[in-house]
């Protein structure tokens, strides 16, 4: 066997540019972008030809942070697969809960006490605010704004992960939902805490829309950057607020009201043109949004238990049969397929990840813009490489 | 004008870094090793087992059912159970770990393992600073480095502590009554064949008294 065949990939490669007749015109550079480069989110890598600055042609490639994560849900329990919901997305680890819990509450026939659900939604909206301001903290980041807007973003986040430590121990693997409810209580004095810090997150994007929303420099890179038409959006299925930022009104709070969003008085934002400015913007306005639900839903929180008296902790068995659960994520649908045999464990473990199918489109998004694009349009599609390599 | 905007971003950033000397809600940054933020009381790092009383090996409240050891997602706990057995807390005998070890460098802080033991004995302690240079068996905590006591787990999460002692008295209250019962319920069965015996007697004193044991074979 060659030696050198075990090597890794050239990090660039010179090849000849050729016109319609197969003459050489030029010469085309095909780097490999990442995985270790902090503008990628993680260990994700582009192989990128490029013509001139130009980018001709893209190849994703993930998987560097495989772990195994369905094969290893087929084999331990179904309470123990909580915990590794956390690691998929790890910004939105509330979410993730969310999204198992209602899987398996539908496959189990589990109904989900008031509070419980109103507190869902609380810690889910609040994931909202925290997901889409550090990812305009990095989106700004990505484009050269170094520092200042991730650190004031950042430390708005910070007072989020404080609530969800005080009230499930951990800031980030938060571990918090149950099938049939939540594992602790909040109190008063949380609730009147998150109160104050929804009254303040207002002021605090205002400031943060002044900030940068109209910023020159902003606008050159962004607006007209890589549209995506309502077509080429639907075509590549994606969801979430790159979808919404095409114009295609889809959200799945409105489509399946699951839990009991279809209470809440709130709008879904559409974009215009998909380019970066409406995907930049599109959270923004959702932000405005999720803090118009979580006023409503603190004040309407009732009292009682939190948890479904029928739920099971140890020992827990499904009825057999196969169900698909899927809420809105911040990154878009976040969906669990789960057949179970009746036993102990599911008999199969599968994930919708939305940031691995919104990277699908990432070709086509690329083609034809500047190298330096790259790196923010894939910072705007809003990735966790933990969710897409699972 | 162009530059307008940026110039009122810059006004942001300036009364960001202006108002850093004044106000602390806009200087959030905490100087880490010299300084130290409260631990919030539900804080949760890595697993302890608690004990009752003076003595560890005698108060640890395991009684090795290795639930813990099912359940755990990453599979870090390692439990044997003892051959012999000794009183738990109810005075029921009981087995005990052999060995308990958990390794807290696969360890991932989920908690399961504290809500699916139905003793009350595992705990989650609030330690972080663990870091150490021995790679191999630094991390692995046995049975004695895992044993803390029942105050310290009081002081550290006093809401939860009282929940679980309340559990625990609830579950001693029922024992003993148990216990009383069945002893008073032995009393009086005792008396009441005792009386049933005097009976016997009164009612047949020229009878031979009843051998108690079968005689002899001859």
């Amino acid at each position: 066997m060659n030696a050198f065949a075990a090597m890794p990939p050239k990090s660039f490669e010179v090849k000849p540019k050729l016109d319609e007749s197969g003459s050489s015109i030029g010469e085309l550079l095909e780097i490999s972008m990442g995985p270790h480069h902090p503008s990628t989110h993680g260990v994700f890598r582009m192989d990128v030809v490029l013509d001139g600055e130009k980018v001709v042609k893209l190849k994703p490639v993930c998987g560097y942070l495989h772990r195994n994560h369905e094969k290893i849900g087929e084999n331990i329990s179904y309470l123990a697969s909580m915990p590794y919901t956390d690691r998929l997305d790890y910004f939105c680890s509330m979410t993730n809960n969310w999204a198992y819990a209602l899987t398996i509450e539908k496959l189990a026939g589990l109904a989900v006490p008031e509070r419980a659900e109103y507190i869902r939604v609380i810690m889910a909206e609040l994931t909202r605010l925290q997901n889409h301001t550090s990812l305009i903290g990095f989106f700004v980041h990505d484009m050269g704004a170094l520092g200042t807007p991730l650190m004031y973003a950042f430390r708005e986040r910070e007072k989020i992960l404080d609530l969800f430590e005080e009230v499930s121990g951990a800031r980030m693997m938060c571990n918090y939902m149950r099938f049939g409810g939540v594992r602790v209580d909040v109190n008063d004095e949380w609730l009147a805490r998150t109160k104050q810090l929804v009254a303040n997150y207002g002021r605090f994007l205002d400031e943060f829309e002044t900030f940068l929303n109209q910023n020159e420099i902003l606008l050159a890179r962004t607006q007209g950057v890589s549209p995506l038409t309502k077509e080429q959006a639907v075509n590549a299925s994606l969801t979430g607020p790159l979808l919404r930022a095409a114009g295609v009104n889809y959200d799945v709070r409105k489509v399946d009201k699951y839990g009991i969003y279809s209470r809440f008085d709130f709008k879904v934002p559409l974009g215009e043109h998909g380019d970066l400015y409406d995907r930049y913007m599109m959270r923004v306005l959702e932000m405005r949004e999720s803090i118009k639900i979580l006023n409503q839903a603190l004040r309407d929180i009732p009292g009682g238990p939190v948890m479904d008296p029928k739920a099971k902790l140890r020992g827990f068995r499904p009825k057999p049969g196969e169900v698909y659960g899927r809420i809105e994520s911040p990154k878009g649908e976040l969906g669990f397929y789960i057949i179970s045999d009746g036993g102990p464990n599911p008999y199969r473990y599968r994930v919708r990840p939305p940031s691995f199918i919104n990277i699908t489109i990432l070709e086509d998004m690329c083609l034809g813009h500047r190298v330096a694009d790259v790196i923010v349009i894939l910072g705007s599609v809003d990735i966790v490489l933990g969710e897409v390599d699972r | 004008m162009l530059g307008e905007q940026i110039i009122k971003g810059m006004a942001v950033t300036a009364k960001n870094f202006f108002g850093s000397y004044v106000s602390k809600d806009r200087l959030t940054t905490v100087q880490y090793p010299e300084e130290h933020l409260a631990q919030k009381e539900n804080t949760r790092q890595f697993p302890f087992l608690v004990y009752d009383g003076e003595d560890w090996e005698k108060g640890l409240r395991c009684v090795a059912c290795q639930i813990c050891e099912k359940e755990c997602p990453p599979k870090c706990i390692y439990i044997v159970k003892s051959k012999d057995k000794k009183p738990d807390y109810k005075g029921q005998l009981q087995v005990y770990p052999a060995t308990f070890d958990i390794d807290i460098s696969v360890c991932m802080s989920c908690q399961i393992c504290v809500e699916v033991c139905p003793f009350e004995s595992i705990k989650m302690d609030t330690k972080f600073e663990l870091s150490t240079d021995d790679r191999f068996g630094g991390l692995l905590l046995t049975k004695d480095k895992l044993a803390k006591p029942n105050s310290y787990y009081q002081e550290m999460h006093p809401h939860d502590a009282a929940e679980s002692d309340a559990v625990i008295a609830a579950e001693k209250a029922k024992a003993e009554a148990k216990a009383k019962a069945a002893a008073e319920a032995k009393i009086k069965a005792d008396a009441e064949a005792k009386a049933k015996a005097a009976a016997a007697a009164a009612t047949a004193p020229l009878a031979a008294p009843a051998p108690t044991t079968p005689p002899p074979p001859k």
